[in-house]
Protein backbone atom coordinates (compact mmCIF):
# COMPACT_ATOMS: atom_id res chain seq x y z
CA UNK A 1 0.00 0.00 0.00
CA UNK A 2 2.81 2.35 0.95
CA UNK A 3 4.39 1.65 -2.42
CA UNK A 4 1.30 2.59 -4.41
CA UNK A 5 0.99 5.75 -2.35
CA UNK A 6 4.50 6.94 -3.11
CA UNK A 7 4.05 6.04 -6.78
CA UNK A 8 0.85 8.06 -6.84
CA UNK A 9 2.47 11.02 -5.15
CA UNK A 10 5.45 10.86 -7.51
CA UNK A 11 3.20 10.68 -10.56
CA UNK A 12 1.08 13.52 -9.29
CA UNK A 13 4.14 15.70 -8.73
CA UNK A 14 5.50 14.84 -12.15
CA UNK A 15 2.25 15.67 -13.94
CA UNK A 16 1.87 18.89 -11.96
CA UNK A 17 5.43 19.89 -12.85
CA UNK A 18 4.86 19.06 -16.51
CA UNK A 19 1.61 20.96 -16.73
CA UNK A 20 3.22 23.83 -14.84
CA UNK A 21 6.06 23.91 -17.36
CA UNK A 22 3.57 23.94 -20.24
CA UNK A 23 1.70 26.75 -18.54
CA UNK A 24 4.95 28.65 -18.08
CA UNK A 25 5.86 28.24 -21.75
CA UNK A 26 2.46 29.33 -23.02
CA UNK A 27 2.10 32.33 -20.74
CA UNK A 28 5.62 33.56 -20.11
CA UNK A 29 7.34 33.06 -23.44
CA UNK A 30 4.45 34.19 -25.64
CA UNK A 31 2.22 37.03 -24.48
CA UNK A 32 4.05 39.50 -26.69
CA UNK A 33 0.54 40.32 -27.81
CA UNK A 34 0.40 43.43 -25.66
CA UNK A 35 -2.78 44.55 -27.39
CA UNK A 36 -6.06 43.26 -26.12
CA UNK A 37 -9.24 45.26 -26.06
CA UNK A 38 -12.88 44.48 -25.44
CA UNK A 39 -14.18 47.07 -27.83
CA UNK A 40 -12.46 48.06 -31.02
CA UNK A 41 -13.12 50.03 -34.14
CA UNK A 42 -11.81 49.37 -37.61
CA UNK A 43 -9.88 51.77 -39.83
CA UNK A 44 -8.31 51.55 -43.24
CA UNK A 45 -5.24 53.11 -44.71
CA UNK A 46 -3.86 53.01 -48.23
CA UNK A 47 -0.15 52.81 -48.83
CA UNK A 48 1.89 52.94 -51.97
CA UNK A 49 4.27 50.42 -50.45
CA UNK A 50 3.93 48.53 -47.20
CA UNK A 51 7.42 47.08 -47.12
CA UNK A 52 7.29 43.91 -45.03
CA UNK A 53 4.34 44.88 -42.85
CA UNK A 54 2.39 41.81 -41.79
CA UNK A 55 -0.98 41.16 -40.20
CA UNK A 56 -0.95 41.36 -36.41
CA UNK A 57 1.69 44.07 -36.59
CA UNK A 58 1.12 46.73 -33.93
CA UNK A 59 -0.46 50.12 -34.56
CA UNK A 60 1.26 52.62 -32.30
CA UNK A 61 0.74 56.22 -31.36
CA UNK A 62 3.55 58.03 -29.58
CA UNK A 63 5.19 54.61 -29.33
CA UNK A 64 2.32 53.04 -27.39
CA UNK A 65 0.49 50.14 -29.01
CA UNK A 66 -3.17 51.07 -29.41
CA UNK A 67 -4.20 48.68 -32.15
CA UNK A 68 -3.28 45.90 -34.48
CA UNK A 69 -3.24 45.26 -38.23
CA UNK A 70 -6.00 42.81 -39.12
CA UNK A 71 -5.72 42.42 -42.86
CA UNK A 72 -3.64 43.52 -45.80
CA UNK A 73 -4.90 43.35 -49.35
CA UNK A 74 -4.10 44.82 -52.72
CA UNK A 75 -6.53 47.11 -54.48
CA UNK A 76 -6.44 46.14 -58.18
CA UNK A 77 -8.04 49.42 -59.27
CA UNK A 78 -5.92 52.02 -57.50
CA UNK A 79 -2.90 49.70 -57.38
CA UNK A 80 -2.35 50.41 -53.73
CA UNK A 81 -2.00 48.27 -50.64
CA UNK A 82 -5.02 48.54 -48.36
CA UNK A 83 -4.21 47.91 -44.73
CA UNK A 84 -7.08 47.33 -42.35
CA UNK A 85 -6.41 47.74 -38.64
CA UNK A 86 -8.36 47.91 -35.39
CA UNK A 87 -7.93 50.42 -32.59
CA UNK A 88 -8.98 50.06 -28.98
CA UNK A 89 -12.25 51.98 -28.52
CA UNK A 90 -10.94 53.83 -25.49
CA UNK A 91 -8.79 55.83 -27.91
CA UNK A 92 -11.71 57.35 -29.79
CA UNK A 93 -10.43 60.91 -29.88
CA UNK A 94 -7.76 60.62 -32.55
CA UNK A 95 -8.04 63.58 -34.94
CA UNK A 96 -9.14 62.43 -38.39
CA UNK A 97 -6.31 64.28 -40.10
CA UNK A 98 -3.73 62.20 -38.25
CA UNK A 99 -1.27 60.55 -40.58
CA UNK A 100 -0.17 56.94 -40.68
CA UNK A 101 3.29 55.86 -41.65
CA UNK A 102 4.98 52.49 -41.75
CA UNK A 103 7.92 52.52 -39.41
CA UNK A 104 10.56 50.04 -38.43
CA UNK A 105 11.40 49.26 -34.82
CA UNK A 106 15.16 49.31 -34.68
CA UNK A 107 17.30 49.15 -37.76
CA UNK A 108 16.38 45.60 -38.74
CA UNK A 109 13.30 45.14 -36.56
CA UNK A 110 9.77 44.34 -37.58
CA UNK A 111 7.55 46.98 -39.12
CA UNK A 112 4.54 48.66 -37.56
CA UNK A 113 2.12 51.46 -38.28
CA UNK A 114 2.84 54.69 -36.48
CA UNK A 115 0.05 57.26 -36.14
CA UNK A 116 0.93 60.92 -35.64
CA UNK A 117 -1.75 63.18 -34.26
CA UNK A 118 -3.18 65.90 -36.45
CA UNK A 119 -5.07 68.99 -35.35
CA UNK A 120 -8.62 68.40 -36.51
CA UNK A 121 -11.67 68.67 -34.26
CA UNK A 122 -13.30 65.56 -35.72
CA UNK A 123 -12.12 62.12 -34.85
CA UNK A 124 -11.48 58.72 -36.42
CA UNK A 125 -14.64 56.66 -36.66
CA UNK A 126 -15.38 53.00 -37.25
CA UNK A 127 -14.91 52.12 -40.90
CA UNK A 128 -13.05 55.35 -41.60
CA UNK A 129 -9.95 55.78 -43.67
CA UNK A 130 -6.69 57.52 -42.85
CA UNK A 131 -6.26 60.35 -45.33
CA UNK A 132 -2.56 60.94 -45.07
CA UNK A 133 -0.19 58.03 -45.30
CA UNK A 134 3.48 57.55 -45.80
CA UNK A 135 4.86 54.37 -47.27
CA UNK A 136 7.46 52.15 -45.74
CA UNK A 137 11.00 53.38 -46.10
CA UNK A 138 12.84 50.70 -47.98
CA UNK A 139 16.45 50.29 -47.03
CA UNK A 140 17.32 49.38 -50.62
CA UNK A 141 15.84 52.64 -51.96
CA UNK A 142 17.67 54.65 -49.31
CA UNK A 143 20.97 53.06 -50.21
CA UNK A 144 20.21 53.60 -53.89
CA UNK A 145 19.45 57.29 -53.36
CA UNK A 146 22.54 57.69 -51.24
CA UNK A 147 24.73 56.14 -53.93
CA UNK A 148 23.19 58.33 -56.65
CA UNK A 149 23.65 61.44 -54.52
CA UNK A 150 27.25 60.73 -53.64
CA UNK A 151 27.92 59.95 -57.30
CA UNK A 152 26.53 63.30 -58.50
CA UNK A 153 28.49 65.17 -55.82
CA UNK A 154 31.75 63.78 -57.14
CA UNK A 155 30.97 65.19 -60.58
CA UNK A 156 30.53 68.75 -59.27
CA UNK B 1 26.14 -13.82 -57.86
CA UNK B 2 22.62 -15.20 -57.82
CA UNK B 3 22.96 -15.98 -54.13
CA UNK B 4 23.84 -12.34 -53.41
CA UNK B 5 20.77 -11.19 -55.32
CA UNK B 6 18.64 -13.72 -53.54
CA UNK B 7 19.99 -12.66 -50.15
CA UNK B 8 19.32 -9.05 -50.99
CA UNK B 9 15.82 -9.91 -52.10
CA UNK B 10 15.14 -11.95 -48.98
CA UNK B 11 16.47 -9.19 -46.75
CA UNK B 12 14.22 -6.64 -48.47
CA UNK B 13 11.20 -8.85 -48.13
CA UNK B 14 12.06 -9.47 -44.49
CA UNK B 15 12.40 -5.71 -43.92
CA UNK B 16 9.01 -5.01 -45.48
CA UNK B 17 7.47 -7.87 -43.49
CA UNK B 18 8.86 -6.49 -40.22
CA UNK B 19 7.59 -3.06 -41.11
CA UNK B 20 4.13 -4.42 -41.89
CA UNK B 21 4.10 -6.48 -38.69
CA UNK B 22 4.98 -3.32 -36.78
CA UNK B 23 2.01 -1.50 -38.31
CA UNK B 24 -0.38 -4.34 -37.42
CA UNK B 25 1.07 -4.44 -33.92
CA UNK B 26 0.59 -0.66 -33.60
CA UNK B 27 -3.04 -0.99 -34.67
CA UNK B 28 -3.57 -3.68 -32.04
CA UNK B 29 -2.07 -1.52 -29.32
CA UNK B 30 -4.05 1.53 -30.44
CA UNK B 31 -7.29 -0.42 -30.61
CA UNK B 32 -6.91 -1.50 -26.98
CA UNK B 33 -5.84 1.98 -25.85
CA UNK B 34 -9.29 3.52 -25.17
CA UNK B 35 -10.47 0.61 -23.05
CA UNK B 36 -7.28 0.65 -20.96
CA UNK B 37 -7.44 4.42 -20.60
CA UNK B 38 -11.01 4.20 -19.30
CA UNK B 39 -11.00 0.90 -17.48
CA UNK B 40 -7.52 0.41 -16.06
CA UNK B 41 -6.19 3.87 -15.54
CA UNK B 42 -4.28 2.72 -12.46
CA UNK B 43 -1.93 0.68 -14.63
CA UNK B 44 -1.30 3.70 -16.84
CA UNK B 45 -0.56 5.91 -13.82
CA UNK B 46 2.06 3.44 -12.66
CA UNK B 47 3.73 3.58 -16.07
CA UNK B 48 3.58 7.37 -16.18
CA UNK B 49 5.54 7.20 -12.95
CA UNK B 50 8.03 4.67 -14.36
CA UNK B 51 8.65 6.42 -17.66
CA UNK B 52 7.97 10.03 -16.72
CA UNK B 53 8.65 10.77 -13.10
CA UNK B 54 11.76 8.60 -12.99
CA UNK B 55 13.14 10.32 -16.11
CA UNK B 56 12.79 13.75 -14.55
CA UNK B 57 16.27 13.96 -13.11
CA UNK B 58 18.11 13.24 -16.35
CA UNK B 59 15.73 15.52 -18.29
CA UNK B 60 16.16 18.43 -15.91
CA UNK B 61 19.93 18.19 -15.61
CA UNK B 62 20.37 17.84 -19.38
CA UNK B 63 17.91 20.67 -20.03
CA UNK B 64 19.81 22.99 -17.73
CA UNK B 65 23.10 22.32 -19.45
CA UNK B 66 21.71 22.42 -23.00
CA UNK B 67 20.17 25.79 -22.20
CA UNK B 68 23.44 26.96 -20.69
CA UNK B 69 25.41 25.92 -23.76
CA UNK B 70 22.91 27.73 -26.01
CA UNK B 71 23.51 30.80 -23.88
CA UNK B 72 27.29 30.59 -24.21
CA UNK B 73 27.34 29.79 -27.93
CA UNK B 74 24.61 32.27 -28.75
CA UNK B 75 26.32 35.02 -26.83
CA UNK B 76 29.70 34.62 -28.47
CA UNK B 77 28.12 34.69 -31.93
CA UNK B 78 25.47 37.36 -31.37
CA UNK B 79 27.97 39.65 -29.62
CA UNK B 80 29.69 40.12 -32.96
CA UNK B 81 26.55 41.89 -34.21
CA UNK B 82 25.89 43.64 -30.92
CA UNK B 83 22.71 41.61 -30.73
CA UNK B 84 23.26 39.98 -27.33
CA UNK B 85 19.72 40.93 -26.35
CA UNK B 86 18.36 38.49 -28.91
CA UNK B 87 19.99 35.60 -27.12
CA UNK B 88 16.71 34.78 -25.42
CA UNK B 89 14.92 34.47 -28.75
CA UNK B 90 17.72 32.33 -30.13
CA UNK B 91 17.54 29.98 -27.17
CA UNK B 92 13.75 29.98 -26.89
CA UNK B 93 13.21 29.05 -30.54
CA UNK B 94 15.93 26.44 -30.39
CA UNK B 95 14.59 24.88 -27.21
CA UNK B 96 10.86 25.06 -27.81
CA UNK B 97 10.83 23.99 -31.45
CA UNK B 98 13.80 21.67 -31.89
CA UNK B 99 16.11 20.80 -29.04
CA UNK B 100 13.42 20.31 -26.43
CA UNK B 101 11.42 17.65 -28.28
CA UNK B 102 14.39 15.98 -29.98
CA UNK B 103 16.81 15.72 -27.07
CA UNK B 104 14.01 14.74 -24.70
CA UNK B 105 12.96 12.00 -27.12
CA UNK B 106 16.55 10.72 -27.38
CA UNK B 107 17.00 10.80 -23.62
CA UNK B 108 13.60 9.18 -23.23
CA UNK B 109 14.66 6.36 -25.55
CA UNK B 110 17.81 5.86 -23.51
CA UNK B 111 16.21 6.12 -20.09
CA UNK B 112 12.64 4.85 -20.46
CA UNK B 113 12.56 3.10 -23.84
CA UNK B 114 15.31 0.66 -22.89
CA UNK B 115 13.63 -0.01 -19.56
CA UNK B 116 10.34 -0.80 -21.30
CA UNK B 117 11.93 -3.01 -23.94
CA UNK B 118 14.06 -5.00 -21.52
CA UNK B 119 11.21 -5.36 -19.03
CA UNK B 120 8.82 -6.71 -21.64
CA UNK B 121 11.58 -8.78 -23.22
CA UNK B 122 12.41 -10.37 -19.87
CA UNK B 123 8.72 -11.05 -19.23
CA UNK B 124 8.71 -12.89 -22.51
CA UNK B 125 11.99 -14.70 -21.82
CA UNK B 126 10.71 -15.88 -18.45
CA UNK B 127 7.41 -17.00 -20.01
CA UNK B 128 5.34 -14.54 -18.02
CA UNK B 129 3.50 -13.43 -21.15
CA UNK B 130 2.74 -17.04 -22.09
CA UNK B 131 1.52 -17.66 -18.55
CA UNK B 132 -0.88 -14.74 -18.88
CA UNK B 133 -2.21 -16.08 -22.14
CA UNK B 134 -2.76 -19.47 -20.51
CA UNK B 135 -4.80 -17.75 -17.82
CA UNK B 136 -6.83 -16.17 -20.64
CA UNK B 137 -5.39 -12.74 -19.88
CA UNK B 138 -4.53 -10.88 -23.04
CA UNK B 139 -1.03 -9.44 -22.49
CA UNK B 140 -1.62 -6.62 -24.97
CA UNK B 141 -4.05 -4.58 -22.85
CA UNK B 142 -2.56 -5.82 -19.58
CA UNK B 143 1.17 -5.28 -20.23
CA UNK B 144 1.81 -3.44 -23.48
CA UNK B 145 -0.88 -0.78 -23.70
CA UNK B 146 -0.35 0.73 -20.23
CA UNK B 147 3.39 1.07 -20.96
CA UNK B 148 2.69 2.62 -24.33
CA UNK B 149 0.15 5.08 -22.93
CA UNK B 150 2.40 5.93 -20.00
CA UNK B 151 5.12 6.96 -22.44
CA UNK B 152 2.68 8.91 -24.62
CA UNK B 153 1.38 10.86 -21.62
CA UNK B 154 4.81 11.42 -20.09
CA UNK B 155 6.57 12.66 -23.20
CA UNK B 156 4.87 16.06 -23.77
CA UNK B 157 5.23 16.80 -20.06
CA UNK B 158 8.91 15.91 -20.12
CA UNK B 159 9.43 18.09 -23.19
CA UNK B 160 7.75 21.02 -21.48
CA UNK B 161 9.92 20.56 -18.40
CA UNK B 162 13.03 20.29 -20.58
CA UNK B 163 12.23 23.48 -22.50
CA UNK B 164 11.42 25.42 -19.35
CA UNK B 165 14.53 24.30 -17.47
CA UNK B 166 16.56 24.93 -20.63
CA UNK B 167 15.31 28.51 -20.78
CA UNK B 168 16.28 28.94 -17.14
CA UNK B 169 19.71 27.56 -18.00
CA UNK B 170 20.07 30.17 -20.73
CA UNK B 171 18.82 32.83 -18.37
CA UNK B 172 21.40 31.74 -15.80
CA UNK B 173 24.29 31.93 -18.27
CA UNK B 174 23.16 34.99 -20.23
CA UNK B 175 21.80 37.18 -17.46
CA UNK B 176 23.76 36.12 -14.39
CA UNK B 177 27.05 35.22 -16.02
CA UNK B 178 27.32 37.36 -19.16
CA UNK B 179 25.17 40.25 -17.81
CA UNK B 180 22.68 40.49 -20.65
CA UNK B 181 19.84 42.75 -19.56
CA UNK B 182 17.14 40.61 -17.94
CA UNK B 183 14.29 42.78 -19.25
CA UNK B 184 15.52 42.67 -22.83
CA UNK B 185 16.08 38.93 -22.53
CA UNK B 186 12.49 38.08 -21.61
CA UNK B 187 10.84 40.87 -23.55
CA UNK B 188 12.46 39.76 -26.81
CA UNK B 189 11.28 36.22 -26.14
CA UNK B 190 7.73 37.35 -25.47
CA UNK B 191 7.58 39.51 -28.57
CA UNK B 192 8.95 36.90 -30.92
CA UNK B 193 7.68 33.54 -29.70
CA UNK B 194 4.15 32.80 -30.86
CA UNK B 195 1.62 30.24 -29.77
CA UNK B 196 2.31 28.50 -33.10
CA UNK B 197 5.89 27.86 -32.07
CA UNK B 198 4.80 26.24 -28.83
CA UNK B 199 2.22 24.21 -30.70
CA UNK B 200 4.95 22.94 -33.00
CA UNK B 201 6.88 21.76 -29.96
CA UNK B 202 3.81 20.10 -28.49
CA UNK B 203 2.92 18.35 -31.76
CA UNK B 204 6.48 17.10 -32.07
CA UNK B 205 6.52 15.86 -28.49
CA UNK B 206 3.28 13.92 -28.99
CA UNK B 207 4.51 12.34 -32.23
CA UNK B 208 7.86 11.47 -30.67
CA UNK B 209 6.12 10.10 -27.59
CA UNK B 210 3.96 7.78 -29.69
CA UNK B 211 6.93 6.71 -31.83
CA UNK B 212 9.38 6.14 -28.97
CA UNK B 213 6.89 4.25 -26.78
CA UNK B 214 5.56 2.14 -29.64
CA UNK B 215 9.05 1.15 -30.79
CA UNK B 216 10.14 0.26 -27.25
CA UNK B 217 7.03 -1.86 -26.64
CA UNK B 218 7.35 -3.53 -30.05
CA UNK B 219 11.02 -4.37 -29.60
CA UNK B 220 10.37 -5.82 -26.16
CA UNK B 221 7.40 -7.84 -27.32
CA UNK B 222 9.32 -9.23 -30.30
CA UNK B 223 12.58 -9.86 -28.49
CA UNK B 224 14.17 -13.26 -28.96
CA UNK B 225 13.47 -14.80 -25.54
CA UNK B 226 17.09 -15.23 -24.50
CA UNK B 227 19.51 -13.06 -22.54
CA UNK B 228 21.19 -12.06 -25.77
CA UNK B 229 17.88 -11.38 -27.49
CA UNK B 230 16.72 -9.03 -24.73
CA UNK B 231 20.03 -7.18 -24.90
CA UNK B 232 19.71 -6.84 -28.64
CA UNK B 233 16.12 -5.62 -28.36
CA UNK B 234 17.29 -2.93 -25.93
CA UNK B 235 19.96 -1.74 -28.32
CA UNK B 236 17.61 -1.74 -31.28
CA UNK B 237 15.11 0.33 -29.31
CA UNK B 238 17.61 3.15 -28.90
CA UNK B 239 18.87 2.97 -32.48
CA UNK B 240 15.46 2.80 -34.17
CA UNK B 241 13.94 5.44 -31.90
CA UNK B 242 16.80 7.83 -32.61
CA UNK B 243 16.40 7.38 -36.36
CA UNK B 244 12.60 7.62 -36.24
CA UNK B 245 12.66 10.73 -34.05
CA UNK B 246 15.10 12.60 -36.28
CA UNK B 247 13.27 11.62 -39.47
CA UNK B 248 9.91 12.67 -38.00
CA UNK B 249 11.50 15.87 -36.75
CA UNK B 250 12.65 16.73 -40.25
CA UNK B 251 9.24 15.97 -41.73
CA UNK B 252 7.26 17.94 -39.14
CA UNK B 253 9.61 20.90 -39.40
CA UNK B 254 9.36 20.85 -43.19
CA UNK B 255 5.56 20.88 -42.97
CA UNK B 256 5.24 23.50 -40.25
CA UNK B 257 7.94 25.98 -41.15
Amino acid sequence: MQQTRSVEIGTGLFVLLGVGALFFLTTQTTGGDDFSADEIYTMEARFENIGSLRTRAPVAMSGVTIGRVTSIRFDPVTLEAVVQFVIDSQFDQIPDDSDASILTSGILGSQYIGLRAGGSDTYFEDGGEVMFTQSAILLENLIGKFLVNSGSKDED
Amino acid sequence: MTSVVRDLFNTSVEFVRTFGAFQLFSLRVLRHSPEVLLGRFGLVVKQVFNTGALSLVIIMVCGLFVGGVLGLQGYSNLARFNAEDSIGVFAAFGLIKELGPVITALLFAGRAGTALASEIGLMKATDQLSAMEMMAVNPVPRVLVPRFLGGVIAMPLLVAVFSMIGLFGTHLVAVELLSVDVGAFWQQIQITVDMEDINEGIIKSIVFGVAASMIAVWEGYNAVPTAEGVGRATTRTVVITAIAVLVFDFMITAVMI
